[in-house]
């Protein structure tokens, strides 16, 4: 399966890259010199603002790859790159109406986004989990109920939550918070009694919050662990065929490895926080055999 | 993948990747939420933003009403304090109002009771109505102030002359006249009231724009999602704008004010 | 609560000042401007253009005072880059920044709003001073930009300060879109640090001096500029 889009970039890297012969996302960053990436304000350690208020994190530092990638087969040494701060609420269609040209952050690949837009090769697996203040003892889904709850507007998250509510009729009231930072912040001021998220996500608020003993993940999930994706535009074969071989090369290589220490393993900005968190099995093959599958189960070997 | 010819026609755009497809079918599809379709949201939001609405209305007409007669009564203490409820209301943005209100207030509350109102399962629509309502009545209290002072002079004295009271001439006289005058407006803060519960959608209140844009979240159907909010605030003006005008025809007092 | 903070607010003011509210006040005063110019030009086409474009600039006008600024927002946010794309005749939806956005969406909006005021005031001009134009042999252009708007402008500046002034209090909604104006960046560190009662009471502060200090000085001004009749 992987071989066709890699022989697919094989012949496209071939040929002259003359704007005219280009299509697409290629043909738009031949033209405009630039190449743009959303990036997220508050997704540690994926994509966030430091302390001067730079994007960086670990999806940022792939999407670099991919711009060295974009610069190798464009001859565009001195190619520009922007970037756009976008929410879950607003990333797909800032991507459809071409604002941004990959998604650097983390944004769940799934088979209902992709009639959409696209995603390259995984680079994360997270379920979707609760975090609560450890005092009110929260540990299940169901122990939610009657509470109001909130998670990310635009999250698959949010989705997974009503319909947990719908299914299991728990009579909770689902509030929408505009990014993550936000949900996060209801939870810590008594706003709501859980923020529905990523476990990797709320593990990163909960380390930097003042108080990280003051908080705690639910033990049950929402969902599978499920892959996260580089978002690209839909129907763009040759920008989403040089996207995938630069991202597996990445991840197959040994600095792949030591990019995801560098986020997960070690003090990250802006604080020095370590999340102390080894690959997961799921991820490691996901890591040697990179893949684009939305589907959760395919990881879980 | 090989490349077939395609017979579907598809918009120019679409050779860069970057058309956008349209689907109005999408508001009888079912919603993520597992509890109707995309339709039953706006239709749930747009009863969200009506009852907000209306409810914030009764705090901005009744306050609004109080603090424009304080600033028409005679002496100094009243209209002053009239006009420091004007200006505190006016000279704030509604957002930050309503993050004063929501954010703010419970924390300068004894402990106790702020996390009582913090985990109310409808804080974020009663600090709407709350914030909105005294938001919008500042601006009744401007408009039924010029409405009163609009009035002739002799009214009052007239109504002085005749042995009422001054709550009697502001309950029987002056206010009956003035709201007359001032209806055309009051309308349009009624609307604006209506425009204004969209803001809080900030603090997480599932009105009509906030739906709207939920129904983008799931969909990524931006713009039948928007299309369908615009419709519905559109419908809620004409049909204020025919309840006003009707309203204006049956109060009418012959031969004053407007011909 | 832990003790009011004043000590985080004295670290970020040139944050807030020189990234927040340098946003806002160049958002505010390029829309306005914006606004005004093609409030005229909609004031004008309603008043003395054809059937047509009467019917359109109407049209436009009571499309957009009964939306929500915030749904106007999203609208914009989302349509400007094809928008762009249709009035360039470029091949692709062209790449907005969230302030050119912000900036279009508030002039296209404030339009609406500043086309009525200056209806008014161009209605509130004598006949009879169109009428002695045209009899001195002066176009319409010409009697519009010599005789009547002079006036009308003068007539209606406080009005149109007034509404600069609702439009400096509106640009705090383009925090919907995660724009560092003055509330954003205030929400910013509130959030950041945990200081949401310092940081909104202080935003809640300036909001209110500013916009309590210049309507006091449209107040002012009003007395002043009346053309005397």
């Amino acid at each position: 399966m992987r071989l066709i889009p890699l022989a697919l970039a094989a012949l496209f890297l071939a040929l002259p890259a003359k704007a005219a012969d280009l299509t697409g996302t290629l043909q738009k960053i031949k033209e405009t010199g630039t190449i743009t990436m959303g990036v997220r304000e508050s997704s540690v350690p994926f994509s966030y603002l430091d302390d001067q208020q730079k994007p960086v994190g670990y999806a940022i530092d792939i999407c670099y790859q991919v711009v060295d990638a974009v610069k190798k087969a464009l001859s565009m040494p001195d190619l520009k790159v922007l970037t756009v701060p976008v929410l879950s609420s607003n990333r797909i269609p800032l991507m459809a109406n071409g604002t941004i040209d990959l998604e650097c952050g983390s944004t769940t690949n799934n088979v209902e986004r992709q009639k959409q837009v696209a995603f390259t090769n995984t680079h994360y697996l997270t379920a979707s989990k609760f975090v609560a203040k450890a005092a009110a003892h929260l540990t299940t889904i169901d122990a939610l109920k009657g509470k109001t709850v909130v998670s990310t507007a635009g999250s698959t998250n949010i989705v997974q939550l009503n319909k947990a509510n719908a299914d299991r009729n728990l009579g909770i009231t689902v509030v929408a918070a505009k990014d993550h930072a936000e949900a996060f912040l209801m939870v810590e001021t008594d706003r709501a009694a859980a923020f529905v998220m990523d476990d990797v996500i709320l593990a990163s608020f909960i380390a930097s919050a003042k108080d990280p003993a003051a908080y705690a993940i639910g033990d049950e999930a929402f969902s599978l662990a499920e892959p996260y994706g580089i978002m690209l535009r839909r129907d763009d074969a040759p920008f989403k065929a040089l996207v995938d071989k630069a991202t597996a090369d990445f991840y197959t290589s040994t600095a792949g490895k030591a990019n995801y220490a560098k986020w997960f393993q070690a003090p990250i900005p802006p604080k020095g926080l370590n999340l102390n968190t080894p690959m997961s099995k799921g991820l490691m093959g996901a890591y040697a055999h990179p893949s684009d599958n939305a589907d959760p189960a395919s990881y879980d070997k | 993948m090989p490349t077939r010819p395609t017979t579907r026609t598809r918009p120019a755009t679409t050779s860069n990747g970057v058309g956008y497809h349209w689907n109005w079918g999408i508001f009888w599809e079912m919603s993520p939420e597992g509890t109707g379709t995309y339709l039953d949201m706006i239709v749930q939001g747009l009863r969200m933003t009506l009852i907000t609405a209306a409810l914030a209305w009764v705090i901005a007409f009744i306050v609004g009403s109080a603090i424009g007669v304080l600033r028409t009564l005679p002496g100094r203490m009243a209209p002053l304090a009239a006009s420091a409820w004007i200006e505190l209301f006016r000279n704030m943005p509604l957002l930050v109002q309503l993050f004063l209100w929501y954010f703010v207030f419970p924390e300068i509350l004894p402990a106790a009771w702020g996390i009582w109102l913090k985990q109310l399962p409808a804080a974020a629509f009663l600090t709407a109505v709350i914030g909105i309502g005294f938001f919008m009545s500042a601006r009744v209290a401007v408009q039924v102030a010029s409405g009163i002072e609009a009035l002739p002079q002799g009214q009052r004295a007239a109504a002085t002359a005749l042995g009422l009271t001054p709550a009697q001439t502001y309950r029987y006289v002056l206010l009956p006249m003035a709201y007359r005058i001032v209806l055309p407006p009051l309308t349009s803060e009624l609307l604006n009231t209506v425009k204004n519960t969209s803001v809080a959608l900030t603090i997480g209140l599932a009105e009509l724009t906030a739906r709207a844009r939920a129904v983008q979240e799931f969909s990524f159907q931006v713009f039948e999602a928007f299309t369908a909010a615009t419709l519905a605030y559109l419908v809620i003006n004409l049909l204020a704008t025919m309840a006003a005008r009707w309203l204006e025809a049956r109060v009418r007092v012959p031969g004053y004010g407007r011909a | 609560m832990s003790q009011f903070d004043f000590e985080i607010i004295h670290r970020s003011l040139s944050y807030l000042f020189f990234e927040g509210m340098r946003f806002t006040l160049t958002l505010t005063l390029l829309s306005a401007l914006g606004g005004v110019i093609l409030g005229t030009l909609l004031a004008m086409a309603r008043m003395a253009g054809g059937p047509v474009l009467a019917a359109c600039a109407a049209g436009y006008v009571n499309l957009v005072r009964p939306l929500p600024l915030v749904l106007v927002i999203f609208w914009f946010y989302f349509l400007v880059p094809y928008l762009g794309q249709w009035l360039t005749g470029a091949s692709r939806p062209i790449h907005v920044g969230g302030f050119a956005s912000a900036l279009i969406t508030f002039i296209v909006f404030e339009a609406a709003y500043f086309s009525e005021i200056m209806r008014a005031g161009i209605g509130s001009i004598p006949r009879g001073q169109a009428a002695a134009a045209t009899a001195l042999g002066l176009t319409y252009r010409q009697s519009m930009r010599y005789v009547i708007l002079p006036q009308v402008f003068r007539i209606m500046l406080p009005v149109l300060l007034t509404q600069t002034i609702v439009l400096f209090q509106d640009t705090s909604l383009v925090y919907v879109l995660s724009i560092t104006d003055f509330l954003g960046a205030a929400s910013k560190i509130a959030q950041r640090d945990g200081r949401l009662v310092e940081m909104y009471s202080f935003a809640a502060l300036v909001y209110f001096i500013m916009s309590f200090t210049a309507s006091q000085g449209v107040r002012t001004l009003r007395a002043r500029v009346a053309v005397p009749r």
